[in-house]
């Protein structure tokens, strides 16, 4: 299983570079989509349903309505050329990787092995939860009886998000 | 679109409407819950959008009772959450309704009902989103 979530997810990689690179941009929506729907077949792979069904159609959505906005702007790329303020924030964003990676290689060796996770806090959710809770769904149990004040962040993001887009996109105010 | 497209979008909303509502109220049985069912409920309203065009659904309207019902759920799912407090020991998010028992659909105390509310409140969102995009566009093409 590690070696198929490998090969997903180095692809998933290569898509996003492209993404970012492509010419055109309705095929980097494309290759944006992929990395979306990558990301759907790992978590299924790692059995986490739940992730992939909100994954599968939130990335359809937001899929969507990307291909509508580039349809009815522009599909070109902006011309971009390289002075030297680019080859200033390349060369930073460069070093930072390596510094990453340094510090990322020395921490690596104080991890578990993947899939071999440390077990205190889920341990007492995974024994307990159904019978606390009585749902038979964990992770809905944990979502709403133990950790009720993230949901509810959650769902206050969403509901502050459509109040930023009402305020931001509308153009004549009501009377 | 054609007539084909506009039909089989019909027929096909209404599937995935009554499986998002599915996904919701079974969200304390099986995968799945609040969040993906209400995005489920709101694509099936997107898709009719996008097949017969913004002159099939009178955009104003929608809006402003997408925008309204987002907002009463969030408030309902706070003050589920009060009633909580009050009753029984002083927690909110107290799950302080009787369990039943687990596996049958009406179970698991206050867990279905903030299921619901949130799949409303997720659904109206991502409506409100769309919604506001679409009136941007018309407003910016007059």
């Amino acid at each position: 299983m590690e070696v198929m979530l490998s090969v997903i997810i180095g692809s998933m990689i290569v898509a996003a570079i492209a993404a970012i690179h492509a010419r055109d941009l309705l095929s980097a929506i494309i290759a944006q989509g992929f990395v979306g729907y990558g990301l759907v077949i790992c978590f299924v792979m790692l059995r986490a349903p739940d992730l992939a069904i909100v994954q599968i159609v939130v990335e359809t959505i937001t899929l969507v309505i990307m291909v509508a906005v580039v349809l009815d702007s522009s599909r070109k790329e902006l011309e971009t050329v390289i002075d030297r303020r680019q080859v200033a924030t390349t060369g930073m964003s460069l070093l930072f990787l390596v510094l990453l990676l340094f510090f990322f290689n020395r921490a690596i060796g104080s991890l578990a092995r993947f899939g071999d996770h440390t077990l205190r806090m889920s341990e007492a959710y995974v024994t307990g939860a159904a019978e606390q809770t009585g749902s038979i769904n964990l992770v809905t149990g944990v979502l709403w009886d133990f950790r009720g004040y993230d949901t509810l962040g959650e769902a206050t993001v969403l509901f502050t998000a459509a109040i930023g887009v009402l305020t931001i996109i509308r153009l004549a105010g009501k009377k | 679109m054609s007539v084909i497209v506009k039909k089989i979008a019909q027929l096909m909303s209404s599937l995935i409407f009554v499986y998002g509502i599915y996904i919701i109220t079974h969200g304390h049985l099986t995968p799945g819950g609040g969040f993906a069912g209400g995005a489920l409920v709101a694509g099936a309203f997107i898709l009719l959008i996008l097949a017969n065009g913004s002159e099939y659904v009178r955009l104003k309207r929608q809006e402003e009772g997408s925008s309204l019902i987002e907002s009463i759920a969030v408030l309902s799912a706070l003050v589920l959450a009060t009633v909580g407090l009050a009753a029984g020991s002083l927690v909110f998010f107290n799950n302080w309704l009787p369990g039943g028992i687990p596996g049958q659909l009406i179970s698991a105390g206050t867990i279905p009902l903030y299921n619901i509310f949130i799949g409303m409140e997720v659904a109206a969102a991502l409506i409100t989103i769309f919604l506001a995009l679409v009136i941007y566009k018309e407003e910016i093409s007059k």
